[in-house]
């Protein structure tokens, strides 16, 4: 006996509901102190982008004469630091490299993390047992304690600095990817899919990963705080970035003396990190509470 | 050996342990209010079983918490009189609510392992039960708690005082848990669901140790199920809730054989005991009402064969028919339909 | 039966004809290690599935029943080779499961299965149609043409593809979510369906639904079903052959009615009669099994049933007794019905 399908007219759908991101970009919108942190650093990002444009004054032009105005000073408005360059000339342009110090190890170790966590959450077994045991050997030094070690032994400088703060992240990432993967492949869904004779990749594309990214994504959100705070120790210590680079810690580090004089103009590095730090952690937060769809 | 009909005798003399009127809970929560329980008036006699039946969303889990007062005060208003042993629920203290709880009313619940707490052994929480009621010394509360382990056939009770709620099997952590709630001796026991987690040669074994005690102790029990089967073995009488009210009650026999209600009916029609292979079961067109936007009328209305516009417009009144079976629906008082439909 | 719209490597023809048994099971055997505490030292093993053997016929409903621990609802990740057996084998149709003759990819699209979780068995990034369509699109048909069958068998399980094919599995309720389910593994007409507790989650008026959709869809896809269930009312109503499983082992097989009137194993008679009454002028009065089944962690010597049976003997702790076939047609595996078994009684046979 033969049988036909039936297929129906294909009739245009009168119920599309909005997906996962639609609904938590709606939540997100929502939180009003989640906005105000993405508005701030929005804003610090454009800043950021065209600092050579909004800047007022040279950030390199130094003068013995000007050091350590105050804040409010005629043609200096937040005053001058130790080499009486325009602070905030200085801020604007350390913009750049604080931000771009702080984002830039957390992607890469969002990509690799995610990698290593989800093949060693989805494979299981000797394959699991591998990647975990070597990333907890990374994983046992203290974040900070590391990230010195490795820039001691690379030498200063930005890119070296990238490397082991990338080095850093990746541990903490691997471990979040490998338990949120393995809770999602224990899902009946996954042994749906594996019934059907997908092969693995197929179910990881198709199944693990939308269901994966958007916790590891929310946790690296978290870290981009810690890495910029890191960073601006590194350079503090003199590991990361050269003066005569404006970066946000390394003026933290040079404004160090002023504290007595001129605390006001000594403290503006560290509010800048302070502010944007924050920002960034009150928006991963409100990322994760969007995410949280109660079902 | 009691029948379901001497107990309902005896009930009917004395005065209700349990009584509820008009009771009614509402949550409020995200935007919505859910009307969970819409006016359930219901008597239990002291030694009286009652079982309430329903599906998901019929407000018989809801109604058995309200008994205790357990819901979260600030999302739930509740309505109504409940009065258990004579003291009034919705008026007590803080104080006088702890004391009714475990003291006179106990609670035992679906599935042990969430409602036994797991770092503490079952012994310890049970002596703790004790100690809360009576002011007794620790090694007699030890006594009573090794007694309530024997009355409810644990094997090796002693063992069992030492043991943690996850060393234990399902059937004995019921058991533990039965324990614990009959263990200040309170007069009514509440079971929601106690039986539907449980295996079927356990769940036997649960069900005649409650209808047991019951028996001894003279408790009334209230217990929730989905399962007419659970209700056949324990209940003296049967109320079938649907979307938050009591549609009809009265004595189990007389609902089994002689149902009014067309959502009992369907209820009992769309077992599949009795039914041949290879037949279609009968099922209730429709689906549950939302709790959030009930229909003004009767709330099975929408789903009902024999439905009429009366039915929509106005929440059917009690009727009566005898030797305590009620019925809430407009056909119950046109005999000719109501056998058309059974 | 084979459905000329599927592509021709997809089609999934009747191989061994009417008489060959769909599936046969033989000595599937699988063991679950237990972490132990000091490493090197085996803690014990969970002996889920302890030497297993049935067959699947053509066209009929086999049900599986037994209670916790008894190893069900590993046969049925077996029988889907969701899990690999430690020993034993499997034949799909005369043929080798994973052998040359049938590969695994092939096999999984002539058997799937139904899990009892409604909610937790969809993806929920993924949307109803999406979910149904992957299957389809695992096996190389195309997108839309995925999509078009996706919504034709929602169609068929009597949800309005209009309506539920953007939907996604949180806004649907537990029967409409396990008719998606049941709609996903009709997708490339297998011939065999596994449900898993399928409707065990379900409110009865519900479950009455999804029962009267599984038949209709049984006669009108040529299915074979197993069924998977603790409710013994269920069972009796759907199934023509019952399998009873006891700490993973196969106790005793037999038609259905057959096996409710004349319960021959110990431990099918005591299941039976623990189902609930029916009339409350006749309630049950002694449990007829006391004590909660056993952990498949360390079973009992000889019969695994022997500590809680009735008719225990001292040769039933020594012996453990296979599937006899003195009663034609209807294995036990009991003492009493071997002629040489070594217990006093024996089993009448039944016609």
């Amino acid at each position: 006996m033969e049988m036909t399908l039936k297929k129906p007219a294909a009739a245009p759908l009168v119920q599309r509901s909005p997906g996962y991101w639609t609904t938590v970009g709606r939540r997100l919108l929502r939180n009003k102190l989640a906005m105000l942190a993405a508005l701030i650093l929005l804003a610090l990002v454009l800043m950021a982008l065209f600092a050579p444009a909004l800047m007022p004054s040279d950030p390199y032009a130094a003068s013995i004469l000007k050091r350590l105005k105050p804040v409010g000073t005629e043609h200096y408005p937040l005053g001058t630091d130790e080499l009486g360059r325009d602070m905030l000339s200085r801020l604007m342009l350390g913009a750049r490299l604080s931000l771009f110090m702080g984002i830039t190890p957390v992607l890469i170790a969002f990509v690799i993390g995610s990698a290593l966590g989800i093949v060693a959450g989805y494979a299981g077994g000797w394959t699991n047992t591998v990647i975990m045991r070597l990333v907890d050997i990374l994983y046992a030094f203290p974040s900070v304690l590391l990230a010195i070690a490795l820039s001691g032994t690379l030498g200063a400088g930005v890119g070296n600095a990238l490397l082991s703060l990338t080095i850093v992240f990746v541990p903490q990432i691997v471990r979040v990817a490998e338990s949120v993967t393995t809770q999602v492949r224990n899902r009946e869904f996954v042994d749906a899919a594996r019934a059907s004779g997908a092969s693995s990749l197929t179910i990881v594309r198709a199944h693990v990963l939308n269901n994966v990214l958007g916790p590891i994504f929310v946790y690296a959100t978290s870290l981009i705080s810690v890495s910029m705070i890191l960073a601006s120790g590194l350079s503090f210590l003199g590991l990361g970035v050269k003066p005569p680079e404006p970066e946000w810690g390394l003026m933290l580090n040079t404004l160090r003396t002023a504290i007595y004089t001129q605390p006001w103009v000594a403290a503006l590095p560290g509010a800048m990190i302070f502010m944007t730090s924050i920002s960034f952690n009150l928006l991963a937060d409100g990322i994760r509470s969007a995410m949280e769809i109660k079902d | 050996m009691t029948t379901p009909q001497d107990n309902h005798a005896e009930a009917q003399a004395a005065a209700p342990m349990v009584s509820v009127r008009d009771l009614r809970v509402t949550f409020s929560g995200g935007g919505k209010t859910i009307r969970a329980v819409n006016g359930v008036s219901l008597d239990v006699a002291p030694g009286e079983a009652l079982a309430l039946i329903g599906e998901s969303g019929s407000g018989k889990s809801v109604t058995l918490r309200a008994l205790m007062r357990l819901h979260p005060p600030r999302r739930t208003r509740m309505e109504g009189a409940i009065h258990i042993d004579g003291a009034d629920v919705m008026a007590l203290d803080a104080r006088a609510l702890q004391r009714l709880r475990g003291g006179t009313v106990a609670m035992v619940f679906q599935e042990p392992l969430l409602a036994l707490d797991p770092v503490y052994t079952v012994g310890q929480q049970i002596i703790e039960c004790i100690r809360t009621h009576a002011s007794v010394s620790a090694s007699e509360a030890r006594q009573r708690a090794l007694r309530a382990l024997e009355s409810v056939r644990i094997p090796s009770p002693e063992r069992r005082l030492a043991a943690y709620p996850h060393e234990m099997s399902g059937g004995m952590r019921q058991r533990a848990m039965i324990a614990l709630a009959l263990s200040a001796s309170p007069k009514v026991l509440l079971a929601d669901e106690p039986t539907t987690a449980l295996d079927a040669t356990v769940q036997i074994q649960v069900l005649i140790l409650l209808r047991e005690l019951q028996r001894e102790l003279g408790l009334s029990i209230v217990f929730v199920t989905h399962d007419i089967g659970a209700a056949v073995e324990i209940a003296d009488r049967v109320a079938v809730m649907y979307g938050g009210r009591i549609v009809e009650e009265g004595p189990i026999r007389t609902l089994l054989r002689a149902a009014r209600h067309p959502y009992t009916i369907a209820l009992l029609q769309s077992r599949q005991h009795g039914m041949d292979r290879g037949q279609r079961l009968q099922t209730i067109a429709g689906s549950p009402p939302d709790l959030a936007a009930l229909p003004p009328g009767c709330t099975f209305a929408p789903r009902c064969p024999h439905a009429r516009p009366a039915c929509l417009a106005q929440v059917p009144a009690t009727t009566d028919l005898g030797q305590g079976h009620r019925v809430s629906c407009i056909l119950a008082s046109e005999p000719a339909v109501a056998e058309a439909a059974a | 039966m084979t459905d000329t719209t599927l592509p021709e490597a997809l089609r999934n023809p009747d191989v061994g004809g009417p008489a060959q048994p769909l599936v046969i099971a033989r000595d599937l055997v699988k063991h679950f290690p237990l972490k132990s505490k000091i490493p090197g030292r085996r803690a014990g093993v969970v002996r889920a599935v302890d030497g297993v053997g049935f067959e699947v016929r053509k066209g009929e409903t086999l049900g599986v029943v037994g209670e916790s621990g008894c190893g069900k609802s590993t046969t049925a990740r077996l029988l889907m080779q969701l899990i690999e057996q430690d020993s034993g084998e499997l034949i799909f149709d005369a043929q080798g499961v994973g052998s040359a003759q049938l590969p695994m990819k092939r096999f999984r699209s002539q058997v799937q299965m139904v899990f009892q979780d409604s909610y937790s068995s969809l993806n929920p990034r993924l949307t109803i149609e999406e979910s149904i369509a992957f299957t389809a699109r695992v096996h190389g048909i195309g997108a839309a043409e995925a999509s078009a069958r996706a919504r034709a068998l929602l169609d068929r399980v009597g949800l309005e593809p209009a309506r539920f094919a953007g939907r996604y599995p949180h806004e649907l309720s537990g029967g409409q979510r396990q008719r998606v389910n049941i709609a996903r593994a009709l997708v490339l007409r297998p011939r065999l369906v596994i449900l898993d507790e399928a409707v065990s989650a379900l409110d009865k008026s519900v479950e009455a639904q999804v029962l009267n959709l599984l038949l209709e869809l049984k006669a009108e896809f040529d299915l074979t079903y197993v069924f998977i269930s603790h409710d013994l009312n269920v069972i009796r109503y759907l199934c023509d052959r019952v399998m009873v499983m006891y700490l993973g082992k196969v106790v005793e097989v037999g038609d259905t009615e057959t096996l409710y009137a004349n319960p021959a194993h110990p431990y099918t008679r005591a299941l039976l009669a623990s189902m609930p009454a029916t009339d409350p002028d006749h309630r049950t009065l002694v449990a007829p099994l006391a004590g909660d089944p056993p952990n498949p962690i360390n079973p009992p010597s000889g019969c695994s049933f022997h500590p809680r049976c009735a008719m225990a003997e001292a040769v039933c702790a020594r012996r453990a007794p296979a599937l006899s076939d003195a009663l034609a047609g209807h294995p036990v595996a009991c003492l009493m019905a071997h002629a040489d078994g070594g217990h006093s009684r024996q089993l009448a046979a039944t016609t």
